[in-house]
């Protein structure tokens, strides 16, 4: 069922509504998630939206942006539209499981998904009765509902997702390729959960992407949680793209047993309004986390990346790298925390954030926050603001190259080092091009969407 | 081929260059000699289009061209090579994207179709072998790590891609190791032909030994205060620069 509501006052409509829907959200929905509802609403009641007077959400009030007309669908069909049936995925260099999400409910999975035996990857709705036992001990246990209103709402209101176990020893040898797409010819808001956890010795590969495939103005409020067990190996790409009048917040929240290896990166080729979580909780020895991002902003778009490395338990090492383009008048904010407990000892953690700023209109706030309670440490953390090298602009023109495309070589080689990142070959060499087709201004959005980045396709990007 | 008259430049108000003539016909090979500070980079800056510096007088034509009218990425295109003093490291801009840009941007300028993938790595070869370069080091980001002699083997390499019809060497041979002196001279001296000239600078009469000059300049305080022969430079090695000096301030 579809709800059109029209919030002005934010937080009694919002309740209003979960009061009023409140048996829909249940129905279907696994146990462990109805059983927190409650508790969420009252969180979310209490702190509401966050406006830039919360310390956490400074530099991006959401309040504008989750009011006015908004739909919302309260079960699975509404969801849906006759857009399912143009998915045809076949890129040929991204060779991956493919699973698509339309307005944050489970779509489709590939129909040859061929995966090894033992791995889940199914609706959140699912998951209770495939995997019981999984479901009931991780859901819910790493996302912080107390401390973020946002995460209490998406847990008071989110009723699907995608669900992915991969069991012990197990390496998934393509990566899974999580397609979310806002569609719909109405404003939208869309609650999305997912859940992950990758047992021990197992490793897995996921990627997010967003899109946006018609010209509404959608909201979406995405919650990812991440177990990474004993020696797992974990990545996650998100791939962020999405038009100008999408506001997403999405928050991925990884949480670290020993041995275990992670890998976060956030890359926002394009969007409206984005504000990004990353939350790592190292909380056994021997963990090691990386933490990327880029952010490809112009015109009036804003990016908040907001990150929080928890060294709970000695011995492990975070490396974190932040870097942003803006043009026009785009703002965008990072705000790096790291955390190192008492005990933590032998910690390393580095965090650097660096802006190439290309217009007086442009503007970035950094700010790194460093709570160090352990005695041996090395850390460091750097933010750099700063514009195009003029001296390395003339020696590339000295060679006959024109001041745009030196522009272009000098912006691709500044996102490079985030690019460089990425453990799955195919994707490095797919962000590559997109951004450098970014720089250039000959951005397709529907380039990097393997819905519709394909001769033939019928479905369009916006 | 190139025509300097009365060329003045600053900048922040301090004039460095104080009235430069020059003229370089086609073939020949100029060597510009002079202490330090006396404004032998300036002037190739300046020629290469620098904005940083600013001309106040005087003119420069270029194959009868009005080369200050020129951006610098035309001067580059209509044949105007500078090796830089100090090649800058630019992280992230790979050698290969970087020349394969510039060669397809001469190649636009003189309405030529783009060059094909083989004939790029063809002629990436051909040039590497030509100033001796390590394969690895067009594999890496511009400069990026080089070491200083390699950073100056690379500007050889670079003009060897681009094939000049004047090449300003702003001491490419400091910091050579004999060895990669005769390669990087041999390079130079492989372009030659009698359409292509050559302006070197230098401190040393050892690269001359290699690329024989037909002129040797000596610039002082922003002006040419001694032109002669290639016999110049011996002079200037056995005696430094005093005696032009005082002559030039008498
Ligand atoms: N950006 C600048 N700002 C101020 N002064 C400058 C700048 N660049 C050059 N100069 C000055 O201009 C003068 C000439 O410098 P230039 O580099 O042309 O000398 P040079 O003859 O090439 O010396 P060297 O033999 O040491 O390379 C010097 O006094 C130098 O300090
Ligand atoms: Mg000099």
């Amino acid at each position: 069922m579809n709800v059109a509501c029209r919030i002005v006052n934010l937080q009694e409509e919002y309740i209003k509504l979960f009061n009023d829907q409140k048996s829909l959200l249940q129905s279907g929905a696994p146990k462990k998630m109805n059983s927190l509802r409650d508790d969420a609403l009252k969180i979310f009641e209490e702190k509401g939206i966050p406006s830039n007077k919360v310390e956490a959400y400074k530099y991006t009030n959401l309040q504008p942006y989750f009011k006015g007309s908004l739909n919302v669908a309260f079960t699975n069909d509404a969801a849906h539209n006759d857009i399912t049936q143009h998915f045809h995925c076949e890129v040929p260099q991204l060779n991956t499981y493919n699973v698509f999400l339309v307005n944050g409910w489970f779509s489709a999975k590939d129909s040859d998904l061929n995966l090894p035996d033992g791995v889940i990857v199914c609706s959140m709705q699912e998951a209770e009765q495939k995997a019981p036992d999984v479901f009931e001990k991780y859901y819910g246990e790493t996302a912080p509902m107390k401390e973020d209103s946002l995460v209490a709402m998406n847990t008071a209101f989110a009723q699907d997702g995608a669900f992915i176990y991969v069991p012990k020893g197990v390496v998934l040898d393509k990566p899974i390729q999580l397609v979310n797409i806002m569609t719909g010819d109405e404003d939208r808001l869309a609650f999305q959960r997912n859940l992950i956890v990758v047992d021990e010795n197992a490793q897995l590969k996921v990627m997010l992407c967003d899109h946006t495939m018609s010209s509404q103005r959608f909201v979406i409020n995405t919650v990812t949680e991440v177990f990474a067990k004993e020696n797992s190996v974990f990545d996650v790409y998100n791939v962020q793209n999405q038009h100008n009048l999408t506001t997403q917040v999405q928050g991925i929240y990884v949480h670290q047993k020993k041995n275990s290896n992670i890998l976060t990166n956030n890359l926002t080729l394009h969007a409206g309004i984005a504000r990004n979580n990353v939350n790592v909780t190292m909380d056994d020895d021997h963990c090691e986390s990386h933490v990327y991002g880029l952010y490809l902003s112009d015109k009036n778009q804003h990016v908040d990346n907001s990150t929080f490395i928890n060294h709970a338990k000695p011995d492990c090492q975070s490396f974190e790298l932040f870097k942003g383009v803006m043009d026009d008048s785009a703002t965008g904010a990072f705000s790096g925390r790291v955390y190192v407990a008492q005990d933590a000892q032998r910690t390393n953690a580095y965090q650097s954030n660096n802006n190439l700023l290309l217009t007086d209109n442009a503007k970035i706030n950094s700010k790194p926050q460093l709570e160090i309670y352990a005695d041996d440490v090395k850390c460091s953390h750097g933010a750099t603001v700063g514009q195009l090298d003029d001296e390395a602009m003339f020696y590339l023109r000295a060679r006959g190259i024109n001041k745009e495309e030196g522009r272009i070589l000098l912006m691709f080689a500044f996102a490079y080092e985030v690019i460089e990142k990425i453990r799955v070959e195919p994707l490095k060499e797919q962000i590559r091009g997109l951004v450098e087709k970014r720089f250039r201004g000959e951005f397709d959005k529907c380039d990097s969407c393997v819905v519709c980045g394909q001769p033939g396709s019928n479905a369009s990007c916006l | 081929m190139l025509v300097i008259k009365d060329l003045h430049a600053k900048i922040e108000d301090k004039e460095i260059l104080r009235g430069i003539n020059l003229e370089v016909k086609p073939g020949e090979v100029h060597a510009i000699m002079g202490p330090n500070g006396a404004g032998k980079s300036t002037l190739s800056s300046v020629l290469a289009g620098n904005e940083k510096f600013e001309v106040s007088e005087g003119s420069v034509s270029f194959n009868d061209k009005e080369l200050l009218e020129l951006s610098p990425e035309d001067r580059a295109r209509e044949g105007l090579f500078l090796s830089f003093q100090y090649p800058i490291e630019i992280p992230g801009v790979s050698m290969v994207n970087f020349m394969r840009t510039a060669v397809n941007e001469h190649r636009k300028y003189r309405g030529e179709d783009p060059i094909s993938a083989s004939e790029f790595l063809k002629l990436m070869r051909d040039k590497k072998k030509l100033v001796e370069i390590d394969s690895n080091l067009t594999n890496r980001s511009v400069n990026e790590g080089f070491s200083g002699g390699e950073k100056k083997k690379n500007e050889i390499f670079q003009m060897a891609m681009l094939e000049p019809k004047l090449a300003i060497l702003d001491e490419t041979d400091s910091g050579l190791d004999i060895d990669a002196l005769r390669v990087v001279a041999n390079g130079v001296n492989k372009l030659k032909s009698p359409e292509r000239s050559t302006i070197v600078i230098t401190h040393y009469q050892r690269l001359l030994d290699y690329i024989v000059p037909d002129y040797v300049h000596v610039l002082y305080k922003g002006r040419i205060v001694k032109s002669a022969g290639k016999e110049l430079a011996l002079e200037l090695e056995e005696k430094g620069y005093d005696w032009i000096k005082k002559e030039f301030e008498d």
